[in-house]
Order: C-alpha cells, then structure tokens, then sequence
C-alpha cells in the first residue's frame, strides 16, 4: 500500500511532464489525458482510504521513504511520504475537487486555443498540493509549497495577453514570496532546534523544547503564520487573492477557494504541536483568523463582482478556519471539517458563477446580472445549494462545520473566547448578508443585462453538461458533507489520532451557540433581502457609505500597501542608489583610478635602461642587507 | 699534506682556513658518485652532447628531426628515470644526499624535477613549430634565427635565410638549460648551486638572442639578461663566499647544524665563524640572488623586457620552468639551511612578498602588449607563490610545489597561443590588435580566455587549487596579513585579465587584425596539453595536491 502514495504524486506530475513537453500533437487528447490522470490520482487515494478504514485508528499512518534528496554531512533532507488521517482528507478533497474541476474545465475552455496548456498548469498544481500534504517533513512540504505558489502563478495569469491577469500573477507572487520567506525561515529556525527536517523528529519534542528555547519556539511558530497568511490570503498578506480572480473560472474553484488557499490551515494544523508549545503564537494566530473573518466578509458585501464577491468570502471562511486551527485542540478538527465543506460549497459556488459567466458573455458584474434562474435552472438550484449551505442553513454541510468552529471560539474560555465568539457570531451575519446579495442579485429581481463591448447581447443559456455534472456532484457534497461528518462525531473520531481533541469549556451551550447562529443568519439574509430584494437593484453603484466605499477597495488595502510599503520600498532604493553612485562607485572608480594612475607612473621606472635596472637591483639588495640585519637588531 | 702547507698555517687566518678547511688525510678519496639516482640529471646533459655532436656531424636538412626525436626521447627518458626513482621511494623514505653531499635526491627535489621535464618536454613542440610563418625560399622556418652569429638585417643574414639554415643548436642549449634547472632545485652546497645556475642561464641568455624576427630587440633583451643575470650571480657569488666565512663550510646541512649551535667549531674559523653580521649579510646576498631569477621585486626589472624580446616560445620556457627551478633552490635554502633564523628572514620575505604581488599586478594594468603583460603577471605570480613559501609549513612547501606545477602549465600554454596570433610582421602583441579576436577565431580565443581565467585564480582552473593552497598554507602560518595582500592584488590583476577576455570577445575586430595560424600538431598538442592540465588540476586537484603533500618532505 505505501507504494501507491508516490503514485498518487506522480500521475498528476506525469501528466504535467507529457502536457508541457508533448506539444501541439497532444493538442486533441490534452484535456482527456490531463483528468484522466486527475481521476487515476483520485482512484488511487479512495483506494488507500479503503485500506485505511480497514485498520484500527490508531493504526492507520502509512509511511514511504523513497530516497534521501540532500545528504550532506549532518543536513539531510528526504523524500517520504507519511498518509495519516490528516492527509487522507486532504488527499480526498483535492483529488475529488480537482478531478471534478477538470472535467468542468474540458467545458468550460473548450474555445481556449490553450487549453492542453491549461491542463497540463492543473495537473501540475495536483501534483504539488499532493506533495505539500503527503511530505513527511518540511522540507518536501515547502517543495510542494512552492510549486502551488508555481502552479498558481501560471494560471491565474493563464490569459497573459490582458495586463491586468499578468499584473495579478505578478501580484499574487510577489505577496506569496513574503509568506514563503516566513516558511523557510521558521523551517530553518526548526533544523537548527532540533537538527531534522521530519515531522517525526520535530513535533514530539516541540513541547520539551519550548521550556528551554521558548523563544525559539515561538519565532518558529510566527514563521509558520507568516506563511500561512502569504499562502491562505489573510490579513495582512491577504492583498492577492482578490486580484487573483482574473484567472479562469476553475482555477478560482479549485485553487483559490477549495485547495491550495487552504494550505495554511493544513501548515498551522501539521504544526499543531508547535503552537500548543507556543500560546503567543497561538493568540497571533486566532487574532489573524478573526481579523481575516471580519475583514473578508466586509470586503464580500461590497464588491459587484461576483467571482470578488465569493474572493472575499474565501477569505473570510478561511479566517473562520485560521481561527478555528490557532484554538488549539478545541478547534483542530473543526478547522479541517470546514475545510472540507467550504472546499465543497466554495468550488461549487465559483463553479457556479463560472457558468453564468459562461451564458453572460465573461459578464461578471452582477449589477448587469438579475433574474437568472429562469434561463439557468441547473446553475440556479446548484449554486443556491451551495449559498444556503454557506450561510449556515440548518442541516447543510456549512451549518454543522461553522456552527461549531463558533462554539469552540466561545470554548476557548474568558474574554478571549467571548470576543472570538461574538467576532463569529457577527461573521455569520455579514456571510448570511453579502451571500444572500449575491444570490438575489443574480438570480431574482428583473434583467438588468447589457450589450457586451462588441455588442453581442447576452443569450443566458444553461452550459454543457461537462460543466453542469460536477456543480451536481459538488452540490451533493454541499449539501451532505456536513451532516454526515457530524453523524455520531464520526470526523472527529477519524481526526483526533493526528490532531488531538478536546472539547474545551464553552460558558454558553452549544443549543444557545445554534440559536445565536440562526438569529445571525436570519438577520443577515433579512437585511439583505430588504436591500435587494424589495427594492430594485440599480445598474450604477451608489455612492455608499465611507465603509462601502472603503470595502469596495478592499478596505483600502493596495492603498496602505503602496504608500507604506511601495512608497517606503521606492524612497529606499532611491536612497541605496544614491549611496551607490555617491560613495560606492566613488570608493570603486577612485580605487580604480588611484591603482591605474599608480600604475602609470610605476612603469616609468621601467625605463628600458639596463643601467637603472641594475641600480635598483643594487639598491633592492642594499635594502634587503639592511632590513635583515635590522631585523636582528630589533 | 706536505709539510710546508702545515707550516703556512701558522702564518694567518686566510692562509690557515684554506688548508684546514679540506680535511686532513692521507690521500684524496675517489668521490662516491649514485649514477642511479642522478640518472634524470645525467640523461639529459648526455643527451645534450649527443647534440652536439649532432651538430656538428648530420647534415643540415636531417638535424631538425634528429634534434627533435633525440630531445623528446631524452627528456621523456629522464622523466621516466625521475618516476623510477620516485616509485623506489627515493622521494619519501629513502630521501637521501647524494654525489658526496652536493645534490638532494628527496621529494621536493624529484617532484621539480618532474615538473621541469615536463615543462621542457612541452616548450620542445613550440620550440620544433615551423608552420606559423609562411615558407621563405621553399624552406620552412620556425621561430629562431636562421644563423645566431648573422648581424641582423645584414647580407649574411639574408644568405642565411636563402639557404634555409635553421638554428637547430636550441634543442641542445634547452637541454642544456634543463640539465642546470634539474640540480638547481636538488642543490645541496651552495657551489653546487652556483654552478647549476651558471649552467641554466647561459644557455638561456643565447636562447633569447635567437628571435627570428625582430632580432634587434632579441639581442638587445638578451644582452640585458645576461648583464644583470651576471650581476645578480655577483652578488649571490659573495653571499656564498660570506657564508662560507660563517660557518666554514658551504654544504646546506654543515651551515645550517651551525646556525643552530649543534656543529663542532672549526678553530681555525674561530675569528669569523658564528659572526652573525656574516651570515645576514649572507643569506640576504644569496636570496637576492634567487629572488632575481624568480622575478621578484625590486629584481623583477629585466622580465618584462626580456619576456617581450625573447623569441616567444623560449619566453614560455622560461618563464615556466626557470621558475619552478628557482623557486626550488629558494625553497630549499630557507626550510633546509635557514630554519633556524626564520625569524630573521621571514620578515624581510614578506616585504619582498607585499612589493612583488602588488607591482606586478599594478604595472600590469597599463600594459599594451601581451609578452609584457604576461610578464608582470609573471612577477605578481612570483610574489603569490613567496606567500606559500614563507609559511614555513609542510603545507607551504606542498603548496607552493603545487602551485608551481599548475602555474607552469598555464604559462606555457598562454605563451604558445601568443604565437600563434599574427600578421606579416610576425606576432601581433599589441593588445589592440587581439580585439575582436574571439569573433573571428573562437576556439583560440576561449582557450586563451581559460589560461587568463587560470591565471586570474577563477575556480575551475588550476590558478584557483594553486592559489587557495598557497594563500591557506600562509593563512595557516601566520601571514595573514600577506594572504590580505594578496588577495587584493589578485582582485587587481584580475582586472587586466578581464579586460583581455572583454577586449577578445566583445570588442569589433579590426579590419586588418591580426590572422591566426594554423600551427601543426606540435603547438596544438602544447597547447591542448597546456588547457588538459589547466581544467584537470582545476577540477581534480585532489590527487595532485596529495602528491605535492606526500613531496613536500626535504632530506637533511
């Protein structure tokens, strides 16, 4: 069985080598080959789950060491593979989602002249995920680490030819850079601790050595939230992901809502015990995931267009999940969970939206939507499933994921917990508002459709069935994933030998956290219903309110980063160059031109004379007499 | 002893120290030659006789063939017979003095030894090149006059040329040299190396007369050579003549054993001996002496003159193997005769160093010419390897015989693709016409490119293994501030090997630049060895540097 964990890494990597390298030849089966391996990867991992269901809970890591990569004296880096529980799940959903996501795309780029292209960047990004979860030690997770960031980088700026998807690849990089120096340098700050890369050697002893090195084991701890944020778009590295919308459609599903976006929660979770060893870093942690929750959904409620509206929402349902992971074993678990459903119903809600792009000619302002859900059956029930799960209908996956990740906040005990309760609490309502938003705003109310630049009036269609069956699919996962987690606990059971449990101390009960929940929601979809719904939608933004207007840019995020950081990055290195050319090329040229002046009037001595060659030969010895008799003298 | 020299040494000190000085006895004994050990040295000096004779007896048009097969077999046989020796353990465990005395047969010694061979075995193919220039009068003609004794420009001159003489007598004077470089570095009393000097740079000074072209210059690089060789042999002559008043004997081990107190006293030296004015005067003397012919600073003068006039392949001999030999002798008298007062000698050496590194790198930025430019290069090497000399380590003695072998190599070669760059004057040296080299003639240029980056240190060549021993080995012995230095320096000469690089490859050529000829398999298997030993030493030194290690052991 260990075998088939390489396998699971190299089909994908197989076919990312044959897609990029096969050129044009492969032009016909591209797409066909690249889910085919999706779907070999994804075969594979329900096989390794079978086989892991058949053994005892405690029983069920499985470990591949395939070879050591980097052996130089005492730093040694290999390449193994380690499948426990927590892999599994990841291994599941991203070979699940992906698989599903490929099949959509076969749709959904079928016009794209690029398309063998465009599956041959998924199947890479599959690969490197999978390598990030299945790696046993921190070394191959920051291979897989950086090869998402790749795989990103390459499809969110898929359509190179528009600047604006180039400047957001570009962003996205550069922003993921930050979080990845925040990774090496906590994987070097681990290597010096504790000498080893693996997990197994690593987070045994993080408690034992956070009584001596404390500090230590904090830094690394912050390093690990610093990447984090860069890779799961929190605040404050969270600049990116809205950007990051301009790649295609499936590429917004799968990698930066379902997957990759969540492999801070994975970094945070696999490094559990370091946090628990570290409670400051712990508390950076739940202050980030609630900031974020906040910070998201805010920017969520604002935003006209709709793939920027679900950006923040990704944002925010992965603040709910940092926070869940910075509250320790209460919220390890729970953290997991709505991972798994927000990857259901996030994918299925950008899945969604990329249908309706598809019948609305790339239209993405929902302002120019409205009354859809006549002319899009499918697309309408399928992505109303999804809203009602995210906003935490009674029943659907995200009622049961959320509601207790808001639990386990108020469980965390003291003001810290009343604060990341109600900070849940007034998340959940800003979700129930800005989905309900988006949801009338397309699909009720009357047409508001308009002319596309070249004049091509809309014609909503449902899309192909290529692009309908795994919104299907997906929206079964959103409707059932939850509910059958929580049937007798079974996730946490399947969790707990990797992450750890606890239930904590919540001074509310769970029924009042519920109630809360659902006042939350309903007030959130009652404002929004009020907003939208009664009144008609108009086709020109309002003005809005300061905070409207704030939220529209991101709540002024690119604005502090470009006075702080580009302004203050630019007056630096306008001030480096002056030093450059001032005194570094001064001390450069002046050495130069001291040495070759020097040397010009050295070469005089060479006067060709055989007379004066020999005079200074005699005074050479003279000197070399003398300074060897003084010598003795002193 | 007759009785009348017992009575003339009560008359005075002088006349005393000469009948005391050769030891008492009933009768001379016959000297206790080691003809196998000395085999290397005494191969190639009969193999120069053979040449002679040669000469004098062959007719004309099959002496160039003859001289050619009978040097390339004798140098090759000497080699062999330095390798035998070797393998007998003759440089580890057997290390002993042979020839009464007078010549080393140790590891340092056979290493050299080695190294010279090869070095000479090299300079033999540039020397035997006679497809560069173009027939002249049906005949071909390589890089040597066609008659020494002709006035330049004079008719017998061009006579000479009309009949096609070719001066092969330069196969027997390289021999010759390389038999006095072979026992400079093995002397083991300080006449023996007098005479081995004598011996090696006669031979050279008529060598570097013998330009084809260019003869004035030759002649007059020659007669330079010869007057300030004369006049630093002068100066070493007396130093030998001091510290023989010093210690009353000239053998290394005798003078040495005195310096440290552990030699009986001779009483009838009992006035001079010990008298330390002597020995520094001495030692200061004879060093000088050595360091003129290693190029060192303030005694570098003549190379670069001598460098440019010399016909260039006696230039690449020379400035590869009278190197090695000298550094050698210089080797072997500081850590055989003067460990004892390295106190006194070394700070001087680092002066010499200091001077030597930094201006021969300084003056070699305003170079124009080539010859000229490699030859302060040269100078600046010399003050490099003094840095691994003066570490007075095992490791400097491995070092610097490492970095002899690899920098010998690399002159070489860069001098015999120096020959190969010509217009109708002959070699274009000026550095102006090089540019746009590599554009026109790739393949020389990038070679040439490899022996500056040698040159220049840059790892992946052999200057890279070489000066990393060299500057570790001094590191290690205490001199860093002389390993500072150097490596400024070497920033510096860095500079002007660039440039070369920069100026062969990405200036535009000249219209009417130099050609470059197709030289025959002689100077492209020079030169291809030249660029084999560069890479391999610079890639897989390891082997190589534990050989120097295991040589770096002088006998006592």
């Amino acid at each position: 069985m260990e075998n088939l964990i390489g396998l699971l890494v190299a089909s994908p990597l197989l076919g990312a080598g044959i897609l990029l390298t096969g050129g044009k030849r492969l032009d016909r089966v591209g797409h066909w080959l690249g889910t085919l391996l999706a779907l070999v990867s994804f075969a594979l991992g329900v096989a390794l789950f079978a086989n892991m269901l058949g053994k005892d809970a405690d029983d069920r890591g499985l470990h591949s060491h395939l070879f050591t990569w980097v052996p130089v004296g005492g730093f040694r880096a290999d390449v193994g593979f380690q499948l426990d529980q927590l892999s599994m799940t990841f291994v599941l959903l991203i070979t699940g989602v992906g698989t599903l996501i490929h099949i959509y795309s076969i749709g959904y780029m079928e016009h794209d002249e690029r398309r063998r292209r465009f599956f041959g960047y998924l199947n890479l990004f599959l690969a490197a995920m999978l390598l990030l979860v299945l790696a046993d030690n921190y070394f191959l997770l920051y291979a897989g680490w950086e090869g998402v960031g790749l795989a990103s980088y390459l499809l969110i700026g898929f359509w190179q030819h528009k600047p604006s998807a180039a400047t957001a690849a570009k962003k996205a990089f550069l922003v993921n850079r930050v979080g990845d120096i925040g990774l090496s340098v906590g994987i070097m700050l681990m290597f010096t601790t504790f000498g080893s890369f693996a997990f197994a050697d690593i987070l045994p002893k993080a408690q034992e050595a956070s009584t001596t090195q404390h500090a230590t084991v904090t830094g690394i701890g912050f390093m690990l939230l610093l990447a984090a944020c860069g890779k799961s778009a929190q605040v404050p590295l969270q600049s990116w992901l809205g950007d990051a919308m301009e790649g295609p459609t499936p590429v917004s599903a799968l990698i930066h809502a379902a997957t990759m976006v969540t492999a801070g929660v994975y970094l945070i979770t696999r490094s559990g015990a370091i946090f628990n060893a570290a409670p400051d870093a712990q508390t950076a942690v739940v202050t980030v995931g609630a900031v974020t929750l906040l910070f998201g959904a805010i920017v969520g409620c604002a935003k006209d267009d709709i793939k920027k509206a679900l950006a923040g929402s990704t944002m925010s349902q992965i603040g709910y999940m940092i926070m869940a992971a910075g509250l320790g074993p209460i919220g390890y678990v729970f953290a997991i969970m709505h991972l798994v459903t927000h990857g259901f119903f996030k994918a299925g809600l950008f899945l969604g939206a990329g249908s309706v792009m598809h019948g609305m000619n790339d239209e993405v302002d929902m302002r120019r939507y409205g009354g859809l859900r006549k002319y899009m059956p499918v697309t309408f029930v399928t992505f109303g499933l999804g809203y009602l799960a995210i906003i935490g209908f009674p029943g659907l996956s995200g009622f049961f994921s959320k509601d207790k990740i808001i639990e386990a906040a108020f469980a965390k005990g003291g003001t810290e917990g009343w604060i990341l309760g109600c900070c849940a609490l007034l998340g959940a309502a800003i979700t129930a508002f800005y989905m309900t938003r988006v949801m009338i705003m397309t699909f009720f109310g009357e047409k508001r459709w308009v002319p596309d630049a070249d004049g091509h009036e809309p014609h909503p269609h449902e899309s192909p069935s290529s692009m309908t069956i795994p919104m299907i699919i997906l929206a079964f996962g959103s409707v059932l994933a939850g509910g059958l987690f929580s049937i007798n606990s079974s996730f946490v059971k399947w969790l707990e030998p990797v992450t750890g449990h606890s239930e904590g101390d919540s001074p509310v009960s769970a029924g009042t956290v519920t109630a809360g929940t659902m006042v939350a929601l309903v007030i959130g979809v009652g404002i929004a219903w009020a907003m939208y719904a009664r009144r008609s939608v108009p086709a020109v933004a309002p003005r809005g309110s300061l905070l409207t207007r704030a939220a529209r840019r991101d709540l002024l995020q690119d604005d502090f980063n470009h006075v702080v950081l580009v302004r203050g990055g630019e007056h630096l290195t306008r001030s480096l160059v002056y030093l450059d050319h001032s005194l570094v090329d001064g001390v450069v040229n002046g050495t130069a031109a001291s040495v070759g002046g020097l040397s010009g009037r050295l070469r005089k001595l060479q006067n060709g004379y055989v007379r004066s060659y020999a005079v200074s030969m005699l005074g050479g010895s003279a000197v070399l007499v003398a300074a060897t008799l003084l010598m003795r003298a002193v | 002893m007759s009785a009348a020299d017992k009575g003339a040494a009560g008359v005075g000190a002088v006349h005393s120290l000469w009948t005391t000085a050769a030891p008492v006895a009933d009768k001379i004994p016959a000297p206790h030659i080691e003809y196998a050990q000395l085999s290397p040295v005494l191969i190639v000096f009969g193999v120069a006789m053979v040449g002679i004779l040669l000469e004098a007896f062959l007719p004309r048009r099959s002496r160039y063939t003859a001289q050619l097969v009978l040097s390339v077999v004798g140098l090759a046989a000497a080699f062999a017979a330095v390798v035998a020796l070797a393998e007998k353990g003759y440089g580890t465990t057997k290390a002993h003095v042979a020839a009464m005395g007078a010549v080393a047969v140790d590891g340092p010694a056979l290493f050299l030894q080695g190294t010279i061979l090869l070095v000479a075995l090299v300079a033999v193919f540039t020397f035997a090149e006679r497809r560069l220039d173009p027939k002249a009068h049906g005949n071909h003609v390589d890089s040597f006059a066609a008659q020494g004794s002709a006035v330049p420009g004079g008719d017998q001159e061009k006579a000479a040329v009309r009949a096609g003489f070719t001066t092969t007598e330069v196969f027997p004077l390289l021999l010759f040299a390389v038999g006095g470089m072979l026992v400079f570095p093995a002397a083991n009393d300080l006449l023996t190396l007098f005479v081995a000097l004598e011996v090696f740079s006669l031979p050279l000074y008529i060598l570097c007369a013998l330009a084809r072209r260019n003869r004035l210059m030759s002649q007059e690089a020659a007669v330079k050579y010869f007057l300030l060789g004369a006049f630093s042999s002068a100066f070493l002559l007396f130093g030998i003549a001091l510290l023989y008043g010093y210690s009353g004997t000239v053998t290394y081990g005798g003078i040495s054993s005195v310096i440290d107190g552990t030699a009986p006293m001779t009483p009838a030296l009992a006035d001079s001996t010990g008298n330390d004015a002597l020995l520094l005067i001495g030692v200061a003397m004879v060093a000088m002496g050595l360091l003129f012919k290693v190029g060192a600073v303030p005694f570098h003068m003549w190379t670069p003159d001598v460098y440019q006039g010399a016909p260039t392949p006696v230039t690449g001999f020379m400035a590869a193997a009278t190197k090695v030999a000298a550094f050698g002798a210089l080797l072997r008298l500081l850590y055989v005769v003067l460990p004892g007062m390295r106190w006194d000698w070394r700070p001087v050496m680092w002066g010499v160093a200091i001077l030597t590194m930094l201006v021969g790198a300084i003056i070699a930025v305003t170079q124009t010419d080539v010859k000229r430019l490699l030859a302060y290069s040269s100078v600046a090497h010399a003050g490099f390897i003094l840095a691994g000399v003066i570490a007075t380590t095992p490791d400097g003695v491995s070092s610097v015989l490492f970095y002899l072998g690899a920098y010998s190599f690399v002159t070489l070669g860069a001098f015999a693709v120096v020959t190969l760059v010509r217009d109708a004057s002959g070699e274009a040296t000026h550095l102006s016409r090089w540019a746009g080299l590599g554009r026109r003639s790739p393949l020389v240029a990038a070679v040439f490119a490899v022996f500056l980056l040698a040159f220049a240190g840059i790892p992946l060549t052999s200057g890279f293994a070489g000066k990393f021993a060299v500057f570790k080995a001094a590191a290690q012995g205490g001199a860093m501030p002389l390993v500072i230095v150097g490596v400024i320096s070497s920033a510096i000469a860095a500079f002007f090997y660039i440039r070369v690089i920069v100026l062969m490859f990405f200036s535009e050529p000249k219209p009417d630049g130099p050609s470059v000829a197709v030289p025959s398999p002689l100077t492209s298997t020079a030169i291809a060895i030249g660029v084999a030993v560069t890479l391999v030493l610079g890639l897989a030194p390891q082997y190589f540097l534990d050989l120097a290690d295991k040589a770096g052991v002088f006998v006592r």
